[in-house]
């Protein structure tokens, strides 16, 4: 086995063990479905299988589908049916496969459409905010970096900034910018994000090797060329940490801010709705949607900054 | 006689003057290096050894005293860029690669595209890296970083070389072909060389001079000529007069350490 397959193959496998430990744990202590749904009820918002032939013979098998059965993960379709009753199944359909000889048939999940939807909606709210607040994070520190006393005077308020509960202004926000307009989750999202960037943005400006300064300047070299070609550069690291802080920051603060109300198409109100209607399953299934969008904001700021900095000690 | 390369009178350097941690590092420093000199400078630590350097590279400023460099004030020389430096560690920019590397002085000096190439084959040649423009620093062994260092202070044949205790870091088998290369490198160049150092034998082997400093206050005691034959080879080191030489050397700097106040 390769070294980079073992690398990715040990995660995979303590997500199966937990996810079977939940599912028969939730099973064997009979745990209710409003306190914990089982990981397949939670799936089966999502997806669905049906099976479109007979049953099978052997009491093993049927009795695992039995149990995925009465999850609502399988659902088999009865003999004769006519393909004309069949047809709005199949519009769901987004793939088929058989297994010894039977045809099942993969479909969307009542709230796959509408998560993913309000997922987009979500995410897009994010990366508006993650724009604005690193932009902004960026710049200030830019500027900061240039003129001392701009920095001593505004990184102690960012840093106290930094430890604030920022999502205490979401209410404030939503007055603001109105409870339906995207831009007062943006709002948030930037708000959370410009201080972790910044500060991160100056440390990588300033904390500068002074040899490699000293250099720069029996070199006789500029301000700006000292900026271009050593602080920015030795900043990189310090800005993608800031990034990823960002990231996962930005997914939590669009999904936060909208349990203080928002359009209905938004994943923090479709969670909202969905546990005070006690229907936890899906809004289980909207938190899946959420952290599969985090995780892939995070995964491309890992594959940029690859990209951008291969000479970096964790690249080695 | 010639003008020379490097004067410098009356300097003293006080680090937090009017203070209560004043430290007077340097004190009524004069000194004279004639073109194409290979002067060390030794002594204990903390002796200002570096400060000097630092204060004839205009990177500090002396509190009272002039320093000329090919006849302009340090501050005037920096700026026509007459001094190439390299410190202890390489201080290689890690975001580059080796030729990146050489060609910064080139970048900031506005080189053309051609004589930044052209200089940068010659100097890798000339510290014999050939093979490595596109490495980077990290795939390096610390000898060869310092190599590259060596490179970039020369890519734009600056008159003086200010060398911070360059081969401190390397083991001594590695230091003394750096020595070696840096001797040859020297002749081919004609550059003039300020070397600190705390290593009495590097000091005799590469000098033509050592000026010996006490301990703080730093004030230079000894100004010793060194006349070996040059080139300098293996041969030099079991020449009888190496090692009066390094006796000499070893007792100004015992001397000193004496008069510590």
């Amino acid at each position: 086995m390769s070294a980079r397959l073992q690398k990715y193959s040990a995660p995979v496998i303590v997500l199966i063990v937990i996810l079977f430990l939940w599912e028969g744990l939730v099973t064997v202590f009979q745990i209710e479905q409003f306190l914990l749904p089982k990981p397949t009820v939670i799936v089966s918002n999502l997806f669905k299988f049906v099976i479109l032939t007979p049953e099978p013979v052997a009491e093993d098998t049927s009795e695992i589908e039995a149990a995925l059965r009465s999850r609502g993960l399988f659902v088999s379709v009865p003999e004769a049916t006519p393909p004309a009753l069949l047809e709005p199944v199949m519009a769901l359909q987004v793939f088929q496969f058989s297994i010894s000889g039977r045809q099942i048939m993969l479909v969307k999940g009542a709230n796959l459409t509408p998560l993913v939807q309000a997922g987009l909606f979500t995410l897009r709210e994010a990366l508006g905010g993650f724009a604005i607040g690193s932009t902004a994070g960026i710049l200030v520190a830019l500027a900061t970096a240039r003129w001392t006393t701009t920095r001593e005077a505004l990184l102690p308020f960012a840093i106290a900034a930094n430890s604030m509960p920022i999502i205490a202004f979401a209410p404030i926000m939503n007055n603001w910018f109105g409870i339906d307009n995207p831009f007062s989750k943006m709002a948030i999202v930037a708000i959370m994000i410009f201080f972790p960037m910044m500060i991160n943005t100056v440390r990588g400006l300033t904390l500068v090797d002074p040899r490699s300064l000293e250099l720069m300047r029996s070199y006789a070299a500029g301000d700006f060329e000292i900026l271009l070609k050593l602080r920015i550069p030795n900043s990189l690291p310090y800005l993608f940490n800031g990034f990823k802080v960002a990231a996962a920051l930005s997914m939590i603060g669009a999904v936060v801010a909208e349990y203080f109300g928002g359009p209905r198409i938004a994943l923090g109100v479709f969670i909202t709705q969905e546990a005070a209607l006690f229907r936890f399953s899906s809004a289980w299934a909207a938190i899946i949607i959420a952290c599969i969008m985090g995780i892939t904001l995070y995964v491309i700021i890992l594959a940029v900054e690859r990209l951008v900095m291969p000479w970096h000690v964790s690249y080695r | 006689m010639t003008e020379p390369t490097v004067s410098i009178q009356n300097v003293n350097k006080i680090f937090g003057q009017g203070t209560n941690n004043e430290v007077h590092a340097l004190k009524d420093i004069n000194l004279e290096i004639q073109p194409n000199e290979f002067i060390s400078l030794i002594g204990p630590s903390g002796c200002g050894k570096s400060t000097l350097l630092r204060v004839v590279g205009d990177l500090i400023t002396p509190t009272t005293g002039a320093i000329t460099v090919n006849g302009k004030n340090a501050h005037q020389a920096r700026l026509t860029r007459d001094y190439g430096m390299v410190f202890q560690a390489a201080t290689l920019y890690e975001w580059r690669t080796v030729a990146k590397n050489v060609q910064l002085p080139l970048e900031i000096m506005n080189y053309s595209k051609q004589e930044k190439e052209a200089r940068t084959n010659k100097m890798l040649a000339l510290v014999e890296l050939d093979e490595f423009h596109k490495h980077y620093p990290w795939q390096l062994s610390g000898g060869m970083q310092q190599r590259v260092a060596i490179a970039r202070a020369l890519a734009f044949e600056p008159s003086l070389l200010l060398m911070d205790e360059p081969f401190g870091a390397l083991d001594e088998m590695t230091r003394e072909r750096m020595n070696f290369e840096l001797l040859s490198i020297w002749t081919k160049t004609n550059t003039t060389v300020i070397f600190v150092t705390h290593s009495i034998t590097e000091a005799v082997f590469l000098s033509t001079r050592v000026a010996v400093m006490s301990a703080r206050p730093g004030r230079l005691v000894h100004d010793i000529k060194i006349d070996l034959p040059q080139p300098r080879d293996n041969d030099t080191r079991e020449n009888v007069r190496f090692f009066e030489l390094e006796t000499e050397v070893r007792e100004a700097l015992r001397e000193s350490e004496g008069r510590r106040e």
